[in-house]
This record gives C-alpha cells, sequence and structure tokens, in this order.
C-alpha cells in the first residue's frame, strides 16, 4: 500500500504541477487585461473567471465532461486529432486548472494593479513596444504576485475532487490524493485514507505557506 | 536636428479643465512656466503620447506625431520623445545600467560610454536604484532618455526635488546635454534663475493657455 501511496502523491504533485504550467498563460493573461484594459463585458469576463470559486466544483465537472465528451465542442474537435481526455490523467489537468484558474487570475491581478502604471508608460517612451513593456517592466514589477496566485492555483489544484471524479473518475491512473481519500473511506481502509490525508495537509500547508509569503512581501511598487 | 521646428497646435479637454496650445517653437530649450495646475505636465504627456489632444497637430520638424483630422497619434514607443517625469520612475527591478540600457536596442542613440562619461555616472552602473541619491537619480534618468536617441527630450522639473547646493551641481550636466547632443529640450520648471541659465525661449502657462511667451533674459 506504501507504494500505492507514494505513486498517488507523486502522481498528484505531478499533475498539479502540469496544471500550474497550463494555467498561467490564460491566468497572467486574463490577470493582465482586467487590471489593465476596459473593454466591453469585463464584468462578465470577470464573473465567468471566478465562478469556479463559488460553484459546486462537481457542477464545473458536469461542464467539463460536457465541453470534453466525445459529443462536445471539445472533445470532438479534439478526438478528431486523436486526443481522448475524459477518464485520463489529461482530464485531471484540465479539471485542477479549471478550478486553480480564479485564485491565480485574482492574485495575480492585485498584483497588476498594485504596480504604478507610470514604469509601463515611461517604458512606452523609451521605445519599448507593448509586448516588450509587458515582458520586461509589467510581468517583472509583479513578479510576486504572480508567483503567489500560481501557488495558490496548485494548492487548490492538489486537493481538487469534485470536478475530478465526474471527468476523470477513480481510476488506478488517475486517482488522486483527495479521490484517494475518499475511496479508501468508502470501503474502510482508514490508514490509507489516513495516510493520505497526512501527505494532502503537508502539501497544501508547505504551498499556501510559501503563498502567503510572496503575498505579504508584495508592497505595492510606486515610482521612484 | 537642433533646427527641427516643434508645433503644438492642439486642445485637450479633461473635464473642466481645458488644455490649448497654439506654438511653432524653433528654440533649442523652451521653457514652460507656470503654477500648478496650469497644465504644463499635460502639456509634456500629450507630445510623449500619454496623453491624447481631442483636436490638433503635434509635429517634430516633418515628423507628425498627432494629426486628429485623419485620426493619427502615433504611440509612445513610435515617437521618439524623451520624457523624464518629475517622479523619474527609474526601474526599480533593475541595476543602473539595465535601467540606462533599456532603450539602446538598436545602438542608434548616443553612445552609451559618452552619456555615462557626460553625465559621470560610471561608477554608479553595478549599484540598485534604490541606493541611489536624489542627484544621482536625475542623472540615471536623463542618461536612461538619452540612449534611446529622442529627436525632442521633455524634462518636467529636473531639479524641483533637489536642495539649492545639488541644484546647482546637476544644472551644469543639463546644459552640457544641450551643448553636445543638440537635442531639442522643453524644460517645465519654477525657478527663474533655471530657465535663465539653460533655456532660450519661455512661455508661461495659465490655467491652460500660453499667456505669455517670448526669449528667455
Amino acid at each position: 500500500m506504501s507504494g500505492d501511496l507514494l505513486l498517488i502523491s507523486a502522481r498528484t504533485v505531478g499533475l498539479a504541477a502540469l496544471a500550474t504550467a497550463l494555467m498561467l498563460p490564460p491566468g497572467i493573461a486574463l490577470a493582465w487585461l482586467l487590471a489593465r484594459r476596459r473593454f466591453p463585458g469585463q464584468a462578465l469576463v470577470e464573473t465567468l473567471v471566478s465562478l469556479p470559486l463559488v460553484l459546486p466544483p462537481v457542477a464545473t465537472g458536469l461542464v467539463l465532461l460536457q465541453l470534453l465528451g466525445r459529443r462536445g465542442p471539445l472533445g470532438s474537435l479534439l478526438s478528431d486529432f486523436g486526443v481522448e481526455v475524459l477518464f485520463t490523467w489529461k482530464a485531471v489537468v484540465v479539471a485542477m486548472a479549471v478550478m486553480g484558474l480564479p485564485l491565480l487570475v485574482r492574485s495575480a491581478r492585485a498584483g497588476f494593479e498594485q504596480t504604478d502604471r507610470r514604469f509601463e508608460q515611461i517604458a512606452a517612451t523609451l521605445g519599448a513596444p507593448p509586448l516588450r513593456v509587458f515582458l520586461s517592466v509589467s510581468l517583472p514589477l509583479c513578479r510576486r504576485g504572480v508567483l503567489a496566485g500560481a501557488l495558490l492555483g496548485f494548492s487548490r489544484a492538489l486537493g481538487e475532487f469534485g470536478a475530478t471524479i465526474l471527468v476523470a473518475g477513480s481510476l488506478p491512473s488517475t486517482r488522486t490524493i483527495a479521490v484517494g481519500i475518499y475511496n479508501a473511506t468508502v470501503i474502510g481502509d482508514d490508514a490509507t485514507a489516513f495516510s493520505l490525508l497526512l501527505v494532502s495537509a503537508g502539501l497544501a500547508f508547505g504551498a499556501l505557506f510559501l503563498s502567503n509569503r510572496f503575498a505579504t512581501q508584495s508592497t505595492p511598487v510606486g515610482p521612484s | 536636428m537642433m533646427s527641427s521646428t516643434i508645433t503644438l497646435d492642439f486642445v485637450l479637454r479633461q473635464g473642466a479643465f481645458t488644455l490649448e496650445v497654439r506654438e511653432r517653437l524653433e528654440a533649442r530649450v523652451v521653457a514652460l512656466f507656470g503654477p500648478s495646475g496650469a497644465g504644463k505636465t499635460t502639456v509634456l504627456e500629450s507630445i510623449a503620447g500619454l496623453r491624447r489632444p481631442d483636436e490638433g497637430v503635434i509635429e517634430i520638424g516633418s515628423n507628425r506625431l498627432v494629426d486628429t483630422s485623419i485620426g493619427l497619434a502615433l504611440p509612445p514607443h513610435q515617437r521618439r520623445v524623451g520624457y523624464v517625469p518629475q517622479d523619474l520612475a527609474l526601474f526599480p527591478h533593475l541595476d543602473v545600467r539595465r535601467n540606462i540600457l533599456f532603450s539602446a536596442v538598436d545602438g542608434t542613440g548616443p553612445d552609451f560610454d559618452a552619456v555615462v562619461a557626460l553625465l559621470e555616472i560610471g561608477e554608479m552602473l553595478v549599484r540598485e536604484v534604490g541606493e541611489l541619491s536624489g542627484g544621482e537619480r536625475q542623472r540615471v534618468a536623463l542618461a536612461r532618455a538619452l540612449v534611446a536617441a529622442p529627436a525632442l527630450l521633455l524634462l518636467d522639473e529636473p531639479l524641483a526635488a533637489l536642495d539649492r547646493p545639488l541644484r546647482e551641481r546637476v544644472l551644469p550636466y543639463l546644459i552640457r546635454i544641450r551643448d553636445e547632443f543638440s537635442i531639442p529640450m522643453i524644460y517645465v520648471s519654477h525657478d527663474p534663475a533655471e530657465v535663465n541659465a539653460i533655456a532660450d525661449w519661455v512661455l508661461v502657462l495659465d490655467q491652460g493657455r500660453v499667456v505669455r511667451r517670448g526669449p528667455a533674459a
């Protein structure tokens, strides 16, 4: 059982890391857009991004199930390329990323908002085109907000259960810590359940601890 | 470059405030004078591209930056206008050297070494911007703007944050920039002595309008 325990733990951490990598590009882009631009439908985008925070996770899972199913808009497209997502590790990653995204966006957005626009404006007057301004000024100046957000998203991904169980089930090949705890408890295997609980608590504690450190150190950056 | 005419012929409205400037400037250094709230910084930011005039034209020589009649407003990064704002906005995540080299990507600007020598900042290059004194920060901000090869340099109260002895030390650097690089400048200031030392044309701005113009004393 301890081999299983190790495998499940390693799988959970690995998939959560992948999910974090997957949510970073859209998450940072969304955070920047929401912090720096005014566009029609902004309130709608804002609400949609945050929805997974308050929707029951199984409901989010159901939406993903519909999207990624063979007849779903995304699923049919992917299966044309021979990619099956549902009930594989890929589904776990997608569920984790969708559930972690709102936390990443919130934290990164706060980071962008705390950074004075002045630096971006002056960088532009120095001849830097928008993408270079973003990469060499905006992003480095709010890196703590992004890092804190990435760790929060990662923590959330580690504990994902509701959406995962719908889109990836509880197969030996997709089982994560959260699903493992549920399974072990249902079949009365308390030893496994508690071992997984300990691992889970340790990981979550570490990630949250780091995230809070980054968040509290991200003091507002003003013009110097 | 010295003789390029700067055309400022625009109106910018912001709430109850209206800025209206109708000037053709031939001078090397134009001082912009006036009480706070007169619109001096708004003039600079309109030229730099950080604010958009509601109507009118802004031109440096034959280079048209803004022409609202054809919907033209070049983005700031295409204007070649160096802007040293009052708060300087040195990048806090870069050391002095990387701050100055931020703009020097195509190598067309005044030579980095020449600027560093002129402003005497060679020994500060490896320092963090947080470690610099007021006068040093001012010189680093000037160097950063110069290395970008501006066709026009906008300075917003470059000496205001410095005490008098320090002003007297930094002012000669500004005069050196004027003489060595022959880049036209628009210089916002409150101090008549400073203006007389560096400017050859003065505009007095009040409540969004130029109320006086003439050669510096």
